[in-house]
């Protein structure tokens, strides 16, 4: 529907409502499927200072995973079952890989996460296959479960939002409440002097890049139903993970935060918000004539762009303030 | 039961290309305070970093009469001995109070210092316990991180220059804190540029330069040995 200008004189109609509801509900599940990958990855960062390049791809062994269990099973035991799994493979990978090149330095554990990416990219297609396998949304939880304004929202980005809300206070508490979690906290400033206090740092790490990974498992179950479960999910929402976690500030979990649910916001506002420079001069009494250059850019749509604004938003922050909303570090 | 607490013999390291250490021997006796002093740059904390396995180490480390050399630095640490880096090196998201659990390395072990040990030694950390630790003075800082260390048992403690950049006043803190930790039996190394603090507390005192130990004896030794003050301390 293309809004017309009428629609600048009814704001604050119910049509303008339902949009700003509607958009507020999706940007916050958008924004918190995007903190239960960031906030594992920014962990990561933040305590091993590697950027896993291969997060997203654990996101999608999730999606596949609960869809093979809940193919034998149902999507219950998935939920449960899948993350355990992918923090498994994750801690596989850091004790057996990771741990092996860390003596070489950051650029190759990066190189091997990055070549992680393509290795669980091709298994993935040898063992699904090309095309999008059916992991369907639970039949408990395909229903309407409201509607406002002739608009219904479905229970199962309800159920969305409850796991990431769950998520988020239990990573909060663990981190918080109990002594692992200080340990984890102690060790994302000064590692070094966490071991040489006694503590098992290389374990502490093995734990977090398996927590990390299993959160992005679980992101994965959560998202695969949701959206679509096939090989190029992890390949569409790797990029825009990295620019939540930069945006954010590397390392820092409330920034991932903040960041996660700005970008959420902002992209899906982006997109219901149908109107273009030229719909605003327009309203304004000006025209603009879509024939020169000035015009044709005026008439594109905010929606069009929307895709862009995250990136557009990571390249400004790093411009105008390198260490993120809320991170420590510059880098 | 060794005689000393730690026996280094011919420790060499290196940071890339540079030979930092060449060939550092000392000992340590049990509830003995030992100072390694000499200028900047002479190797006295790559020695402690080398002891603590955070830097790789090129020789013999002893301690307690089982060898230490190459081992993880939380391994050495679990085998008792504590470092005090120079940088503090405080967790700076953390509380005073929990810095100081950061140094138990077990929940509820039965150790020989309690934070409530920490509180009667040092009582600005018990009215700083709920506060974020990276909003402690200088002076406190370094009792908390003392105290961290502590809190973890060791039979040695490691301190790199503990007084640097502190008020006298609380220089003098310092000097009686190791002192009471030595009463307790603790063996310390001290690592000292400040001269003063380490002729005061010390049982004998080691000279470093260009990666060596270019002088061993008593601070009486040291305060009577005008040549080695000029060539190798006194800037």
């Amino acid at each position: 529907m293309r809004p017309t200008l009428s629609h600048f004189a009814v704001a604050g109609s119910p049509v303008m409502l339902e949009s700003i509801v509607f958009s507020v509900l999706n940007g916050l599940l958008y924004g918190m499927l995007l903190f239960m990958l960031a906030s594992g990855l920014t962990l990561i960062f933040g305590m091993m200072g590697v950027l896993n390049f291969a997060h997203a791809s654990f996101y999608m062994l999730g999606a596949y995973c609960a869809y093979t269990i809940s193919s034998y099973t149902n999507f219950w035991v998935a939920l449960i079952l899948a993350p355990l799994f992918v923090g498994f493979l994750g801690a596989l990978t850091e004790r057996f890989g990771l741990r092996n090149v860390h003596k070489h330095g950051h650029v190759a554990e990066l190189l091997l996460t990055f070549g992680l990416v393509y290795v669980i990219d091709e298994l993935v297609v040898l063992i699904w296959g090309q095309i999008p396998v059916n992991y369907a949304i639970p039949p408990s939880l395909d229903f309407t479960l409201f509607t406002l304004f002739g608009t219904s929202f479905p229970a199962y980005r309800a159920f969305i939002l409850f796991v990431a809300i769950a998520m988020f206070g239990a990573i909060y508490l663990l981190l918080v409440r109990t002594r692992v979690g200080m340990i984890i906290r102690a060790a994302l400033s000064h590692p070094e002097m966490v071991g040489a206090l006694g503590h098992d740092v290389p374990r502490i790490f093995t734990l977090v890049f398996a927590f990390g990974t299993g959160l992005a498992g679980l992101a994965g179950v959560m998202a695969g139903n949701y959206y679509i479960t096939e090989p190029g999910m992890a390949f569409s929402m790797g990029p825009i993970v990295f620019v939540v976690v930069v945006f954010g500030g590397l390392g820092s979990l409330g920034g991932a935060l903040a960041a996660s649910l700005i970008i959420g916001l902002v992209t899906t506002f982006a997109v219901s918000l149908n109107y273009s420079i030229a719909d605003l001069l327009a309203a304004v009494g000006l025209g603009l004539d879509g024939a020169n250059i000035a015009g044709g850019l005026a008439h594109i749509d905010l929606s069009r762009i929307g895709q862009m604004l995250p990136y557009l938003m990571m390249v400004l922050i790093l411009i105008f303030r390198p260490r993120g909303l809320m991170g420590a570090r510059e880098s | 039961m060794s005689a000393n607490m730690l026996e280094v013999k011919d420790l060499h390291a290196y940071y890339g290309k540079s030979h930092v250490l060449q060939g550092v021997d000392f000992k340590v006796g049990r509830g003995e305070i030992v100072s390694l002093l000499g200028r900047n740059g002479v190797g006295r904390s790559t020695t402690c970093k080398a002891i603590m396995g955070l830097v790789a180490p090129h020789g013999t480390i002893e301690f307690d009469g089982e060898s230490v050399a190459g081992l993880k630095s939380h391994q050495v640490a679990r085998r008792g001995i504590g470092y005090v880096p120079e940088d503090r090196l405080i967790f700076s998201g953390l509380t005073t109070r929990e810095n100081l659990e950061m140094g138990a390395k077990k929940v509820g072990a039965k150790t020989g210092w309690s934070l409530q040990d920490a509180y009667e030694l040092f009582p600005r950390l018990s009215e700083r316990a709920d506060v974020k630790a990276d909003l402690l003075s200088g002076g406190e800082q370094q009792m908390l991180t003392m105290c961290r260390t502590l809190m973890g048992d060791p039979k040695l403690i490691m301190i790199d220059e503990p007084t640097e950049g502190l008020a006298p006043q609380i220089v003098s803190q310092v000097g009686d804190f190791l002192l009471a930790i030595a009463d307790k039996g603790i063996s310390v190394l001290l690592v000292e540029q400040r001269l003063s603090i380490a002729m005061r507390v010390s049982h004998r005192v080691y000279v470093m330069g260009h990666g060596r130990i270019v002088f061993e004896g008593t601070p009486a030794d040291l305060e009577a040995d005008d040549s080695v003050r000029r060539e190798w301390l006194e800037v």
